[in-house]
């Protein structure tokens, strides 16, 4: 149904061209684009952090996700930067660092200077990940090894130039040693499956994934590859704490976006009501039963994020 | 045992009811070109956002169940298949209809589909744990193996010559390759921008099919109206079930079949049919009927593909890991309730899985006496005037193209791949070996890819792929079933050789 009204008001976008009185925004639903396939964690985000658009204190009309899914995110971020209505009506998730990742490295259309955020709802850290029943307690037992098997340790993740690539990029430079990284089709699930499978030694992988499978007794999470320790993960020390010097580069931040040459009164209101709208209590009720950490940050906040990103990952990236 | 306790949850009023509207709904959206059952899932999640956990659950199960047997109606009447599960159900299905017996090619479908089912539910109830381990024991090697397995078939699938099957399964492996490659991020063959994300296999399969149907039926529409009238012979159910008695061979084949494929994580369900079909036709002694409307070919393809249902479940419920896209909806489904699939869900939420599985056992059984009940309604279908139905059916595969990714592109790649078809139909190529390809390739090549860079860092390429019992077994299958085309093959050119010269 959300298809078809999502449908019905792309029709009405085409009739009506590009008329949109920003004073009024929005007076007809909203579409929100999520670049990867429907139940994987983005969709299901953004799926609950729009829930309550409709409401009065919200913007007051529904946002109906579109799903566009295909080469880690390519094919949904080149639609969006190439095709969509910069009218305020077409939103989409943005994920970091994938995006930001895919431009430096090339063959696509969009950069960060191609999109306006507009809020930040989520921050998935990356963790490293080995079976329960493996022998390495800690990050330092997996780089002891990797030292002494230099490119020996397998070590799976979600494909290249996506946050876990990055972990894996940011681990081996700050341990100094070379391991081997095993990217896998299908996402951080199948990553997952090759470590509780036993077919690769340890894995990155999101630690929304990693704490259920923890939780189900599958997997050992080792660290956090953020600045600081997490809610869900209290007893899981980050890199730095286990003596690698690893930022926050590979957490995967989750938020909205509109195309460049949005008008300003649009991209003004809707950066003050969605942080608002995000931070409702029944979705945040929803996100911590799902497992997903939340981390709300404004339009400025994430002005900055991109822009220390970009820097960060073009350095991380040169020479690959 | 402990399943039976929580039976009479299905039957609570709200519970129940759900399970009719997805069964039916399922059934519907199942039936209609181009819905696939993970669509169908996808489109179901935001209705069960304002549902409990359980009652979500048996409306996105009764869905899943009942879309996968729904395709074969689209499958059989117009040899459209809903999704990959349903290719195989074309082979005989739609020749049976073609011959007015659609309404008999229905029945022993939905009949075939309620016993794999439920058998395959079973599994799930009882071998879980034992299942998980087997679903584990297939790495990257293994499913390389698998997928070669698969390429073994293509030639003698649906094609009057081998070397036609073989030309056409290369096409679809070269149409697989288009697109971003999804480990190493290279690009290949996008000359347009619709070409990014690769061919989907949704769109693709109605461009192939539908589209030189739609052509086809235009053609003869014009020449001759109404002349070529189906006369629809009516089957009573009794009779369906007493000849799916009889044909125990094709039904376990595929029940046994769609059982183990299923399993396994990430390609299970796409070929479960078509394997089936195919190892049904090389232990049957009528094999020279398959292709000609035999009812052991709908039968264990059918069988096969929704046996796969229970069986594809027991990754995500053990082990968290979504084997399939479906199964990452549902889930979606799961999580939004804050249940966690693996021991979370059987230790704190027992109500939650139990009553969710039994639904499942119930829906198979509600599936077949709606499908039955429609068959005969259904088989009708073959009335409607060729030019009308040209016109339904194009506008259907528009539509299904379209709602996979909300995306033009994949409507200009069903219609060029369509009329590619309509051209290849016309020297004797066929759809079924080109789709196979386009799905396999991606399977063969990823899993080769994944599997030499981790034979690389550890033991090598040669003891990674050649050795381990699974390994092997799955080597000796492979040559197993060349050496049987190859033997049939000479068979048969020696029968014709002696019919000439006699």
């Amino acid at each position: 149904m959300k298809k078809l009204l999502a449908g019905a008001a792309m029709a009405l976008m085409a009739l009506g061209g590009n008329a949109a009185q920003a004073q009024d925004y929005p007076d007809r639903p909203i579409m929100m684009m999520v670049s990867y396939g429907a139940g994987g964690a983005t969709d299901f985000q953004a799926r609950i952090v729009t829930m309550t658009a409709g409401n009065e204190d919200a913007l007051g009309m529904p946002i109906a996700i579109i799903n566009k899914p295909g080469a880690g995110g390519r094919v949904g971020w080149n639609w969006f930067a190439t095709q969509a209505e910069s009218d305020g009506y077409t939103l989409a998730a943005y994920n970091i660092p994938h995006f930001i990742a895919q431009s430096i490295k090339g063959g696509v259309e969009y950069s960060a200077d191609t999109f306006e955020p507009i809020a930040n709802w989520g921050a998935d850290p990356a963790v490293f990940v080995v079976a329960a029943d493996s022998e390495m307690t800690s990050m330092e037992d997996a780089v002891a090894y990797a030292k002494e098997n230099p490119g020996k340790l397998t070590f799976s993740g979600a494909g290249l130039f996506v946050g876990h690539h990055i972990a894996a990029l940011q681990l081996e430079k700050a341990a100094g040693v070379k391991m081997a990284y095993i990217p896998t089709k299908g996402g951080g699930a199948a990553a997952m499956k090759a470590v509780i499978a036993g077919e690769v030694m340890a894995g990155v992988n999101n630690l929304s994934d990693a704490f259920r499978a923890q939780e189900a007794g599958n997997v050992k999470i080792l660290g956090v590859f953020d600045l600081e320790r997490n809610e869900f993960l209290p007893d899981v020390p980050t890199m730095k704490e286990q003596g690698l010097d690893i930022d926050n580069a590979s957490v995967n931040f989750r938020g909205v976006m509109v195309p460049k040459g949005t008008p300003q009164e649009v991209i003004d209101k809707l950066s003050a009501t969605v942080p608002e709208m995000f931070a409702n209590e029944r979705v945040a009720k929803k996100m911590k039963a799902g497992g997903s950490p939340m981390h709300i940050m404004t339009r400025e906040e994430v002005q900055e994020m991109w822009a220390a990103r970009q820097a960060t990952l073009e350095e991380l990236l040169a020479g690959l | 045992m402990e399943f039976i306790y929580y039976f009479g949850d299905v039957f609570a009023p709200v519970s129940f009811l759900l399970l009719l509207v997805g069964t039916i709904g399922g059934l519907i959206l199942g039936a209609t070109p181009g819905l696939s059952p993970t669509m169908a899932v996808a489109l179901l999640i935001p209705f069960t956002f304002h549902l409990e956990a359980v009652q979500g659950l048996i409306l996105l199960g009764a869905a899943y169940t009942s879309t996968v047997a729904g395709g074969a109606v689209s499958a059989i009447l117009l040899k459209i298949p809903g999704a990959p599960a349903n290719i195989a159900t074309t082979l005989d299905g739609h020749t049976m209809a073609k011959k007015g017996e659609g309404a008999r090619a229905l029945q022993l479908s939905f009949l075939a589909s309620a016993v794999g089912g439920v058998f395959g539910v079973l599994l799930l109830i009882f071998l879980t744990p034992l299942l998980a381990q087997w679903a584990l024991a297939f790495g990257p090697s293994h499913l390389f193996w698998l997928a070669i397995l698969g390429v073994t078939i293509i030639g003698s699938l649906d094609s009057a010559s081998v070397v036609k099957g073989l030309l056409s399964g290369c096409i679809g492996l070269w149409l697989a390759t288009i697109g971003f490659d999804d480990i190493m991020g290279a690009q290949r063959f996008i000359f347009h921008s619709s070409l990014g994300g690769g061919i989907n296999i949704i769109a693709a399969l109605i461009g192939l099919f539908a589209i030189p149907q739609v052509l086809t039926m235009f053609a003869k529409g014009r020449r001759n109206d109404n002349i070529e009238v189906i006369e629809v012979k009516k089957h009573a159910i009794m009779d369906a079930v007493r000849e799916l008695l009889s044909r125990k061979r094709a039904m376990a084949i595929g029940t046994a079949v769609g059982s183990i494929i299923g399993l396994i994580p990430g390609v299970g369900g796409q070929i479960a049919g078509l394997v089936a079909y195919d190892q049904t036709k090389k232990f049957s002694p009528e094999r020279e009927k398959f292709g000609t409307g035999h009812s052991e070919g709908v039968i264990a393809a059918e069988s096969a593909n929704n046996a796969m249902v229970g069986p594809s479940l027991v990754p995500l419920l053990t082990l968290s890991i979504p084997g399939s896209p479906t199964a990452a909806v549902l889930l979606g489904g799961l999580l939004i309730h804050g249940i966690f699939p693996g021991t979370d869900l059987f230790d704190n939420h027992p109500d939650v899985a139990w009553t969710f599985i039994n639904s499942m056992l119930i829906g198979q059984i509600l599936m077949c006496i709606f499908g039955l009940y429609v068959a005969g309604l259904a088989a009708k279908v073959a009335q409607v005037p060729q030019s009308v139905m040209a016109a339904v059916v194009l506008g259907l595969s528009v539509f299904g193209a379209y709602s996979v990714q909300s995306s033009m592109g994949d409507v200009y790649v069903m219609a060029s791949l369509g009329v590619m078809m309509f051209f290849l139909e016309r020297f004797g190529f066929s759809a079924a070996p080109l789709v196979l390809g386009l799905i396999l390739g991606p399977i063969a090549e990823a899993n080769f890819i994944q599997g030499s860079m981790i034979a690389n860092a550890t033991d090598g390429m040669g003891t990674y792929f050649l050795s381990g019992a699974l390994n092997i077994v799955l080597i000796a299958i492979v040559i197993a079933s060349i050496a049987y085309s190859v033997v049939m093959e000479l068979k048969q050119n020696k029968a014709q050789n002696e019919e000439a010269s006699a």
